[in-house]
């Protein structure tokens, strides 16, 4: 894992406690594009299964996890695509 | 008294538009993949709506970011509400909100779309 996806990591599993937590490194995919820059980390899809985000919307849910990685977006993380599910939501997948 | 001034601007945008789109390019030519998705569900749905490209606008660029208190762009609204990004929009549009929403704010979709 990278330095930002570690600290991803380790931000959200502080903020939210998940059951499940998936951080996926898609900056490749973006090469060239805005915000890519050499060395990678721009852009991640991340997964979070939480029982934090019972009864809250998703747009509550995912300014919930942009204020946990608040740091990391000032600093050039550009694009972080999430899948923010309680466990009960997960389960029914 | 400390509200940026470019608020007013983009409540004037939001109170004018039925279905706004904040976003990077225009609805012809997205400059993300990220517009793009919403661009095309949009356009799934036969929603007109107008898009602002917040590229060519640095005062507007960091301006909506605050003014929605999200950090990423597209942003959608519609009929005055913040309804997300491009994720969300993709999920409600999967699962039929997203129409939903549309009809219950009395915007119009094409037939068939």
């Amino acid at each position: 894992m990278g330095k930002v996806a570690t600290t991803i990591d380790s931000k959200l599993r502080e903020a939210f406690s998940p059951v499940r937590l998936a951080i996926e490194d898609e900056s490749s995919k973006h090469h060239g594009h805005a915000g890519w820059r050499e060395g990678g980390e721009t852009h991640f899809r991340v997964e979070i299964v939480s029982q934090a985000f019972e009864g809250k919307t998703r747009v509550a849910r995912q300014r919930l996890v942009y204020a946990a990685l608040k740091a990391e977006l000032d600093a050039g993380l550009h694009a972080l695509a999430m899948e923010t599910l309680t466990p009960a939501e997960d389960a029914k997948r | 008294m400390s509200e940026p001034q470019v608020f007013e601007r983009i409540r004037d945008e939001i109170g004018k538009n039925d279905v706004l789109l904040f976003m990077k390019g225009t609805p012809v030519f997205p400059q993300c993949g990220f517009s793009a998705a919403v661009v095309d569900v949009l356009s799934q749905l036969g929603v007109k709506f107008h898009g602002v490209n917040i590229l060519v606008d640095p005062e507007l660029r960091q301006g909506i970011k605050e003014f929605s208190q999200w950090p990423t762009i597209p942003q959608l609204y519609v009929k005055g509400e913040f309804i997300g990004g491009c994720d969300i929009v993709r999920e409600m549009f999967e699962t039929g909100e997203l129409e939903q929403v549309f009809k219950e704010k009395g915007v119009a979709l094409a037939e068939a779309a």
